[in-house]
């Protein structure tokens, strides 16, 4: 089998191989989180060349529709491409650990959904050297994006296709493994914050990505076989795209964050040293913040008409939802309060987050006002807002998280001192980047415009704004040459890696064996680990198995060659309304590669294989020297 | 585990008992089944004795949901009350369907379009 030769050096294309193939939760988050952070540098890179075209008035550093197409790719790559694969990278990694499983509960289907991700977003990214991306925004309303020449809206709606139904299979499995292959005593009111977050938020993908795929599937429909659902002149409705849009959109944008809070959850009881405060409280504020996520999409559409009471409705459904985040931001700051506080970089970072969360969370609620949303709609307001909540709350979280398990990824650490100026450059560079815009707004500036005109008091802010945007840059690239100078650094082969860590993927030691826990442990309350450390055991975890043969998934490339015959079905897709001739023959061979794959996944048995008792005991001695893990 | 499988046969009293519990879910099967059958008689006799439209479209849209439920509860197993994890499923599908519920709520009545 091939346990033996798991710590052995191999070959380069070996390494590739296993990669390509692998079910193991830990390589795929591996995968998620360096192809989330190469969408997320793009992305970024295409942010900063917009504030540069904005630094200066009536500037001609790229044309308008180059500018469309750059914020439009930054919004979708951010979120769909960039956001999500990144928290699922931390919820692959650090999922099973905390709940003491050996892998998720469907590892084929983990690896499908990676992959599908992966190809979906190189389609869309294609779109730039393929004729054009595209230009709608990244909410492509109907009424502009039906018109839009060219075929980067066609990138955009099979793109997505494809991506959403990668992110839509590693929901449900994040689903399925959290409710299923929790070991013994880890009931759902142990589980740490993390893991109810990711079971909350993989629900929300769960209920939410439906109606995104219909809608994408009817503006497919509309684009290339000539369908009006969206068309008011031939009796379509294009409001139609906007509500299926944000039914899916505004419970995304909680997909998102609900991760986030989970990983601070995390962070913040470690480094105060204390058990979190209010656990069910913050379990039962998790779950209402994802019901009423769910309850106030047309808050994104006051201005469209839907009338006095629709909007009285949603302002307050809206507004409601402040107070179960408002009972998580007091239950974290009571966390801290009177604890041993010890600063480091992943701290800072949380500390960092509060105020700045806060701070989006209220001008949310000013837009939650209808009325006022009239004179905010549509301005920099708005682009203040959402990047206080994102930046604020999701990225500082990825970044705080980059260094809290740096140690369980790569069984390295990152640098401490690189950390706090990569902290303070990233930090001030994103308050000085979108305070100022909260302003820009009220003095009337219309986001997405690429350029305006000197005079109108607008010079000066947009300035700041753009030096901000250089130094988040920095801050960017100095996170990156953190994680590659990590690589020259010594291998930390130690269990508990912070020294007060509390829930069980610290019990582990580091480098995590590809079956994780050669006994499954037993959870005897709640910060497992914590208890164990409390009662002296040195193994950081009492076992509720004796030592035996382990189940494990063999690899497989099946999930990597079902997302290619996609990606190439997609090729067909697009250029099928240019009439050209090859467009249904590459449909036939993409979607025939596709199905005959799955019809080998089908009749073949894969059963898996047994890991022998005597080689896990192998394994660990290699691992860990004589005496295993001890 | 797999390599701690038992395997049991069944005794005479264990399989005495299982019979009997069989009769009685097929008997509630059937019974469920009648009921639907006649849920639908009632739907396509209300349209064929020609009652105003106003009449019609709730009934039809509530007898329609109950059939939805008795299809989950009887044929779907969700009545099931040791079936692993039937609370979990149970709360996903009512959540599920109180979040459609308030969709198709709200575009018929607070939403103009």
């Amino acid at each position: 089998m091939s346990s033996v030769a798991v710590t052995k050096k191999k070959g380069v294309g070996a390494v590739i191989w296993d990669y390509l193939t692998t079910v193991d939760h830990k390589k795929l988050a591996v995968l998620y989180l360096f192809s989330g952070l190469l969408f997320f540098a793009i992305a970024g890179f295409e942010a900063l060349l917009m504030r540069i075209q904005l630094m200066f008035p009536n500037s001609d550093f790229i044309s308008a529709g180059t500018f469309n197409e750059l914020l439009t790719m930054h919004g979708t790559t951010m979120l769909f491409l960039a956001a999500t694969p990144l928290l699922f990278g931390f919820m692959n990694m650090v999922v099973p650990l905390q709940i003491g499983a050996r892998d998720v509960a469907f590892p084929f289907l983990n690896s499908l959904g990676f992959w599908l991700f992966f190809l979906g977003a190189t389609f869309l990214h294609l779109s730039f050297f393929m004729g054009g991306a595209p230009d709608a925004g990244w909410t492509s309303y109907a009424s502009l994006s039906l018109y839009s020449p060219g075929h980067g809206i066609d990138f955009y709606v099979l793109g997505l296709q494809i991506s959403g139904a990668g992110t839509l299979i590693s929901g449900i499995n994040f689903i399925v493994t959290i409710i299923t292959m929790r070991a013994p005593g880890m009931t759902f009111m142990r589980m740490p914050l993390f893991t109810w977050t990711s079971l909350i938020s993989s629900t929300l993908i769960l209920f939410a990505f439906p109606p995104l795929t219909v809608g994408l599937f009817l503006m497919l429909v509309d684009r290339m076989f000539d369908a009006n659902f969206f068309d008011h002149t031939m009796g379509g409705n294009t409001i139609i795209w906007e509500h299926l849009f944000w039914i899916f959109g505004h419970p995304e944008v909680y997909i998102l964050v609900l991760p986030a809070f989970g990983l601070f959850s995390e962070i913040i009881p470690v480094f105060a040293r204390k058990r979190l405060f209010g656990y069910s409280s913050m379990v039962f504020a998790t779950i209402l913040i994802g019901f009423l996520g769910f309850m106030v999409w047309a808050h994104h559409m006051f201005t469209t008409g839907l009338g006095a009471t629709a909007n009285a409705i949603f302002a307050v459904a809206t507004m409601a939802i402040a107070v179960p985040t408002g009972m998580k931001v007091f239950n974290w700051i009571l966390t801290i309060w009177g604890g041993s506080i010890k600063v480091t970089v992943p701290m800072i970072y949380a500390l960092g987050f509060i105020p700045s969360f806060v701070a989006g969370g209220v001008t949310g609620v000013m837009q939650a006002t209808a009325p006022l949303d009239y004179q905010l709609h549509d301005s920099y307001f708005i682009v203040a807002h959402f990047h206080y909540v994102i930046v604020g709350g999701i990225v500082t979280a990825i970044f705080a998280s980059f260094h809290f398990y740096w140690p369980l990824f790569f069984n390295r650490a990152m640098s401490e001192k690189l950390g706090y100026w990569t902290f303070w450059i990233f930090f001030i560079g994103f308050h000085l980047t979108f305070f100022v815009q909260h302003f820009l707004g009220l003095m009337g500036m219309p986001r997405r415009v690429f350029t305006y005109m000197e005079g109108q008091g607008w010079d000066l802010f947009n300035f700041i704004s753009s030096i901000g945007a250089i130094m988040m840059a920095i801050g960017v690239v100095l996170m990156v040459l953190n994680m590659l100078l990590s690589i020259k650094s010594e291998p930390l082969n130690c269990r508990d890696y912070w020294g007060d860590g509390r829930s069980l993927e610290w019990a582990l030691k580091t480098p995590i064996p590809f079956y994780n826990f050669k006994q499954t442990p037993l959870v005897r309350g709640f910060d497992p680990y914590w208890i164990e450390k409390q009662e002296g055991n040195p193994e950081g975890m009492t076992y509720a198995e004796p030592l035996g043969d382990v189940h494990m998934p063999n690899n497989s490339i099946l999930p990597l060659i079902m997302s290619i015959g996609l990606f190439v079905a997609a090729f067909g897709a697009l250029y099928h309304p240019d009439g050209e001739s090859w467009s249904v023959p590459v449909m036939v061979i993409g979607l025939g590669i596709t199905v005959l794959a799955m019809i080998v996944r089908s009749v073949k048995d894969d059963l898996g294989y047994h890991l022998h008792a005597e080689e896990i005991i192998e394994i660990e001695n290699e691992l860990y020297g004589k005496g295993g893990n001890k | 585990m797999s390599h701690d499988t038992e395997i049991q046969g069944r005794s005479q009293s264990q399989y005495e008992f299982d019979r009997r519990k069989s009769a009685v879910q097929m008997r509630k099967q059937v019974i469920n089944f009648a009921i639907m059958i006649f849920l639908t008689f009632v739907a396509f006799a209300t349209v064929v004795a020609d009652f105003a439209p106003t009449f019609i479209k709730p009934v039809i849209l509530l007898l329609a949901g109950i059939q939805v439920v008795l299809q989950l509860y009887s044929f779907m197993h969700m009545d099931d009350k040791h079936a692993p994890f039937i609370g979990v499923i149970s709360t996903f599908v009512w959540v599920g369907a109180v979040i459609a519920f308030t969709f198709f709520l709200a575009f018929n009545t607070i939403i103009w379009w």
